[in-house]
């Protein structure tokens, strides 16, 4: 690493980790240490390595990022009730840290623990032990030691057995402070045949440039059914660095949303094991991008066991001279015998300049298996353009009105009727005028 | 209405119209027939103005004035209506989507305020009634998935919602059971008024027996063979097409 760059981090390590959640426990010290020495061991990661070919991250090694806002939040309420999804559960962070008097938690149903990581810290630490001690585990990246020496908040959930939460859980990240590097860590445990959706929102509020590392790990019991939706709509020079790490028990269900509108540089990893038999997992996204706007997504699907399910559905659409990239691994082991595992990625190209770069990643080690992938990379239809036409409309508000279709087809898959307005009322306003007439 | 005169038309350097000549005054019905391949679509997707064709030579006036210059859009704003041989599928959009999107912004072109939501429901219902559709239709995607008999049916819906003033309805009749021919045949028939033109392609006289044209249009290698009335087209139906290109005269040939 860099010498500058490891200094920096070493340097911000020494001027604020005794300010950071824990600080008193000994356990949590070391794990922060061992976190940052890990970290200068393996630096950022570089295009020479696997999975980050298309993707630089050198814009974020050049920054020196700050590691700690320098003031007290200053979100006003009625900012974050124009972001709050109605009838959800909401948890507000401003620049990673938790803030309470913005997140009016109604009372929760019995069974259901949900606090932030820097209180769970302060009152009882010890159940976080294991986690956050394993946070780096031996594939780790230098942002998951990153975020494991400067965690700074986050969302511990925990949902007892045969608990069914209603309204979903909204946690919303804003950032408001230019300069900075946030580090959060989202644990989610849920119990067997509980249920839950948790909406992970994150929000850029002004235009510099900063960065968010975020991870959330969600570990399924067996029977569960868990929903984790990651709505994204970062500032234009935003940093966004993210990894959802999913481990599912026997018979569980999970679905997962990844929706990537903001950023300037967007990194996202979603990685699910599929550990007990039966398992099924719906993966389901889509990037918006314009302007130079780089998003990568990397999903992984790990089949282990038998009778495994994995259903994949993501689309894109690219404008200006933006650049995404879809990388979708699928691994079925030797054991995992009768999984099925499907995978689509489509992408509209909007622009001559946008560039997508897709691949399916297919390792299969077991014989009795239904795999299958379909990418697609195309413009839009000038056939459906001329129809629409003729009806009347214009070419933009046909162009935008198929664009519009194009995005919705994955907005429709979500259940969460707030969460699918939003998508939509988001997804209007990126429109042409000429289509929002219309809508 | 329409006046075609000497109409060239190629696509890709070939010549697919070779000089086409036809007036179709308001409140009349025209059919226009012929053999696979004479030119017929070509002719309804060129006063549809759809890109890919090359006029080369004469010009077409829509109420007197150019058509050809106008896109897509202005002419459908002006009240021309293409119902397409093959309805193209529209992933994503819902069909009552797209009628309302059509109505407003036809309307909003002759300075008409938009329909309220009320107004447009019970509208599209009246008009769903009258070609015997089911109203879960609406709320599908554009013709995805929809039967054959199904998208022509959409179109006559379109049509009926749209009101044009020339219609042109490219082989509407095509794949169409004989209960849903009669009931396309009666939406349309029920659209013919003194203010509208009407231009049915078709290949059968099943739908002329419905449908009782004023004039009737035979196509050939991009010309028009030969002009008549309503009897020409059962002519047709007896001695086939190549009756014309053979040149052979009948009683009630004339010139277009
Ligand atoms: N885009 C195109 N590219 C090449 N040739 C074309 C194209 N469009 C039309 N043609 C040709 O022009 C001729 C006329 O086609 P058109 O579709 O107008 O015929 P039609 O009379 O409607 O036939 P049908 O009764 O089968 O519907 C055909 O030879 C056709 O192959
Ligand atoms: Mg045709």
């Amino acid at each position: 690493m860099n010498p500058e760059v490891r200094d920096h981090y070493q340097a911000e390590f020494a001027r604020i980790a005794t300010r950071l959640p824990g600080a008193e426990v000994a356990w949590v010290r070391a794990a922060r240490a061992a976190a940052l020495v890990q970290f200068v061991a393996l630096g950022f990661p570089t295009r020479q390595q696997e999975g980050w070919k298309y993707t630089s991250v050198t814009p974020i090694e050049n920054s020196r990022f700050s590691l700690r806002p320098s003031a007290a939040p200053r979100v006003t309420a009625a900012q974050v009730a124009e972001l709050a999804l109605p009838g959800a559960l909401l948890l507000v962070f401003v620049d990673g840290r938790h803030v309470p008097e913005l997140s009016p938690l109604d009372l929760l149903p019995e069974g259901v623990r949900l606090t932030s990581v820097a209180e769970a810290l302060a009152r009882d630490p010890e159940p976080l032990r294991m986690l956050l001690e394993g946070a780096v585990g031996l594939e780790a990246t230098g942002f998951a030691a990153l975020n494991a020496a400067f965690l700074a908040d986050g969302t511990c959930l925990y949902l007892a057995e045969d608990v069914v939460l209603d309204a979903p859980i909204q946690l919303l990240f804003l950032a408001s402070e230019p300069g900075i590097a946030t580090h959060c860590h989202n644990l989610i445990r849920a119990g067997t045949r509980s249920s839950a959706v948790v909406i992970e929102h994150h929000v850029g509020l002004g235009d510099e440039a900063y960065c968010t590392n975020c991870i959330t790990d969600i570990a399924l019991a067996s029977g569960a059914q868990f929903t984790h939706h990651k709505l994204q709509q970062e500032s234009a020079k935003a940093f966004h660095i993210a990894a959802v790490r999913v481990k599912q028990g026997q018979d569980s269900r999970f679905h997962s949303g990844s929706f990537a509108l903001g950023g300037g540089l967007v990194r996202v990893d979603i990685h699910v094991s599929l550990d007990g038999e039966g398992a099924e997992c719906v993966l389901d996204g889509l990037y918006l991008t314009s302007g130079r706007q780089h998003v990568d997504h990397h999903t992984c699907v790990d089949h282990a066991v038998p009778r495994g399910t994995s259903h994949e559905f993501y689309k894109g659409i690219l404008d200006g001279a933006s650049r995404a990239v879809f990388n979708g691994k699928v691994i079925v082991r030797p054991d995992a015998q009768q999984s099925d595992a499907f995978q689509t990625n489509c992408n509209l190209l909007l622009s001559e300049k946008a560039e997508i770069d897709t691949k399916p990643q297919l390792e299969i080690f077991a014989d009795d298996v239904k795999c299958g992938h379909g990418a697609t990379v195309g413009q839009l239809d000038p056939e459906q353009i001329f129809y629409l036409r003729s009806r009347g409309l214009d070419d933009a508000a046909a162009r935008g009105l198929l664009t519009f279709a194009f995005a919705a087809e994955v907005i429709e898959r979500m259940p969460q009727a707030a969460l699918k307005q939003r998508l939509e009322a988001l997804l209007r306003g990126r429109s042409p005028d000429a289509v929002k007439e219309l809508l | 209405m329409l006046e075609i005169r000497n109409l060239h038309v190629s696509v890709d350097g070939k010549p697919v119209l070779n000089g086409i000549d036809l007036t179709i005054p308001a409140g009349e019905v025209h059919a226009i027939m012929g053999p696979n391949g004479s030119g017929k679509s070509t002719l309804a997707y060129v006063l549809a103005g759809r890109e890919g064709y090359q006029v080369t030579a004469g010009e077409v006036r829509y109420q007197g004035s150019d058509l050809l210059a106008l896109t897509p859009e202005a002419r459908a704003r002006a009240g021309v209506f293409l119902a397409f041989q093959y309805p193209v599928e529209i992933p994503g959009v819902a069909n009552i989507y797209l009628l309302k999107a059509a109505l407003n912004s036809v309307r909003k072109a002759s300075g008409l305020a938009e329909l309220d939501a009320m107004d447009f429901l019970a509208l599209i219902r009246a008009k769903l009634k009258l070609m015997g559709m089911d109203e879960a239709l609406l709320y599908r995607p554009v013709n995805q998935g929809f039967s054959g008999g199904e998208k022509k049916r959409n179109e006559i819906l379109q049509m009926a919602v749209l009101e044009p003033k020339l219609a042109i309805l490219d082989e509407t009749d095509s794949g169409l059971d004989i209960d849903a021919l009669k009931v396309v045949a009666d939406g349309i028939s029920s659209m013919r008024d003194a203010q509208r033109a009407i231009v049915l392609v078709t290949h059968y006289q099943r739908l002329l027996d419905y449908i009782v044209p004023d004039r009737v249009h035979v196509l050939s290698q991009g010309r028009i063979a030969r002009s008549g009335g309503p009897e020409l087209a059962k002519e047709l139906e007896r001695h086939g097409y190549g009756w014309i290109d053979a040149g052979r005269s009948s009683p009630m040939g004339e010139g277009p």
